[in-house]
């Protein structure tokens, strides 16, 4: 019974070191970046664009085909373009990790599943979220081994 | 954890033996069925204003996956109009219990029992599934075709032989019945033992015998239930029980042990991984070939989800397991490991759907008022909402949420892994299990890759 507990103790401080650990510094300093995002069918692109925490994005979105749209999870921003005539959105990357970029007017069959990501510095939640499974499926087995 | 049966609190009785809760509930979802399927042929082709899609794809299936089967695991089954159709056709009633209606009654054939033809329509769905969740004619006719299977089947087979051997949804909702906290269970076994009658196989005057071809006082886990509740009408003693209890209880308690239960476990925990990376992963390329069905693009998808579906996962799975046996030193024979162990996966493949599930409904749920008011695109606006902009909701803890799901997912694994080691008569068994235990934790890497990355 004393050993489990310590097993669980041990587990516990694993699991606080993995939340409460600070992300790695994203190398760089930050400045002014604008992306020219292509919409065509069913596909962003680049799909996945990336910036350092502070950065300010500008998205220059262009559509090749039909109207389509560009909103950014966790941001709360979006522009829309349409063929010929391009759109474009400015704000300042402030929170780090990974967001999904969606296209936000309906633009086909496919269009509730228009994706791409948006990539502010390292994602912290994907490793936290790694590392906390593998802790408790290791954990797991180590607590049940007497 | 003890049981609570729930038959035991009054009012709740009262509500299980009456038929009016339950006929209702089926005949106001058959309708939704039926608006469906006419908006689905009918209506706009522009997916998102259709009710087609929007009602069954967003809405259903979130209500399906978030709520009815963790919670209620065949819950659904009970109030599902596919089946109800053709159980009503074969009773003759609808509220009566009834005796005789139409129907030949034939057995089904002995060969084709089990979940291989439920898998294997899963997986038909699932290579269609670009066109069938994008595309409403395609949506409105599979919804057909199956409806019209369904009565088909209940007029020429013996009671629910459609829900229980073919029905793709019905396949699943099974596999994961086994997690949910709500079963179906007699009270006492020596009492049915000693009942002649058999009423709850057989029927009475109080209901059918049991349309699912279930004798209740053998039942121990709750796969083969479809919580229809004529059991609960039929038996005289009042001998049935449906009981909260511990999540994931069939699966310490009771595990599978046949191959198609273990198939149906990898396929679906496949379609998951493959479900998030077609629709909510960036790739176009990958998208438009799931959309083209028929085309040589689509060919070559098609091959390479069979290949992934019923070969490498299944593979991979195969050689966790073996891997095990040796160095647990097990002596049970590798295809019942494979069968046995395959139960484990059945928690972190719910938590995978439901993860996927969440992105779904949360970022598209705003389209569910604009077709509530407009179901068939014809710019109609019956409650005044057709206007609704669509509006994502929580996305930004969509991820976080996702994470916990998936965690919680694989948690769940790991302790029924670990709890089925010792039926391996493994010498080391921790040795057994802990293979198993490193290919969920891939797949929930892999998931969270999908997902959060």
């Amino acid at each position: 019974m004393a050993a489990r507990r310590l097993k669980l103790g041990v587990l516990a401080l694993g699991a606080a070191v993995v939340l409460l650990a600070p992300p790695p510094d994203a190398a760089g300093a930050s400045g002014e970046r604008t992306v020219r995002v292509e919409a065509s069918g069913a596909a962003f692109s680049p799909a996945v664009i990336r910036a350092r925490p502070g950065d300010r994005i500008t998205i220059e979105l262009v559509a090749t085909d039909v109207v389509h749209g560009l909103a950014v999870d966790g941001y709360g921003v979006s522009t829309t373009a349409e063929p010929g005539r391009p759109g474009r959105v400015t704000f300042v990357a402030s929170r780090g990790g990974t967001f999904r970029l969606r296209c936000s007017v309906t633009c086909g069959p496919l269009h509730p599943f228009v994706a791409g990501a948006l990539e502010v510095g390292p994602n912290a939640l994907l490793w936290r979220a790694g590392l906390l499974a593998a802790l408790v499926a290791l954990g797991g087995l180590w607590l049940a081994r007497r | 954890m003890t049981r609570v049966d729930l038959l035991r609190v009054p009012w709740v009785g009262r509500l299980v033996r009456s038929r009016w809760p339950q006929v209702l509930l089926t005949v106001a979802l058959l309708t939704g069925f039926v608006l469906a399927i006419v908006a689905g042929l009918a209506g706009t082709p522009v997916g998102n204003r259709n009710f087609g899609i929007v009602g069954v794809w967003i809405a259903w299936w979130a209500a399906l996956m978030l709520v009815a089967v963790p919670v209620l695991g065949r819950g659904w089954c009970g109030v599902c109009p596919l089946g109800a159709v053709g159980d009503w056709l074969q009773r003759g009633a609808v509220l009566a219990p009834g005796r005789r209606g139409l129907g030949v009654g034939r057995r089904w054939p002995t060969k084709l029992r089990g979940r291989w033809l439920q898998n294997a329509g899963f997986l038909v769905l699932a290579l269609a599934s670009g066109a069938i969740l994008t595309q409403p004619r395609v949506t409105g006719l599979v919804l057909l075709v199956l409806l019209l299977l369904a009565v088909g089947v209940s007029l020429v087979f013996e009671r629910r032989t459609f829900c229980r051997y073919l029905c793709p949804v019905g396949g699943f909702v099974g596999l994961y019945s086994q997690l949910a906290p709500i079963e179906l269970r007699v009270r006492d076994k020596r009492r049915c033992a000693a009942h002649r009658d058999k009423t709850c196989y057989v029927g009475c005057a109080a209901g059918s015998g049991c349309p699912w071809q279930v004798y209740p006082g053998a039942l121990d886990r709750n796969p083969p239930c479809g919580l229809c509740l004529e059991c609960v009408r039929t038996c005289p003693y009042d001998n049935i029980a449906i009981s909260w209890r511990g999540f994931r209880s069939d699966l310490l308690t009771a595990p599978g042990h046949r191959p198609d239960e273990a198939f149906k476990a990898l396929i679906m925990l496949g379609s998951a991984l493959l479900y998030a990376a077609v629709f909510l992963g960036p790739w176009g390329t990958l998208k438009e070939a799931a959309l083209g069905v028929g085309t040589g693009a689509w060919l070559a998808y098609a091959g390479a989800v069979v290949l992934l579906l019923v070969g490498v996962l299944p593979g991979a799975f195969l050689l966790a397991v073996q891997a095990g046996r040796r160095v647990g030193r097990s002596e049970l024979p590798l295809k019942r490991a494979f069968a046995v162990y395959a139960g484990a996966l059945v928690p972190v493949g719910l938590a995978a759907w439901i993860a996927f599930t969440l992105s779904l409904v949360l970022v598209n749920g705003s389209y569910v008022g604009a077709v509530v008011s407009d179901p068939f695109g014809w710019g109609w606006n019956l409650f005044g909402t057709t206007g609704a902009r669509w509006a994502p909701a929580f996305t930004g803890l969509l991820p976080l949420a996702q994470s916990a799901v998936l965690i919680a997912g694989l948690g769940m694994t790991t302790v029924v892994a670990v709890r089925l080691a010792p039926q391996a008569h493994a010498e080391r068994p921790l040795g057994q299990a802990a293979p198993v235990v490193l290919f969920a934790l891939g797949v929930t890497l892999g998931m969270l890759r999908l997902l959060v990355g």
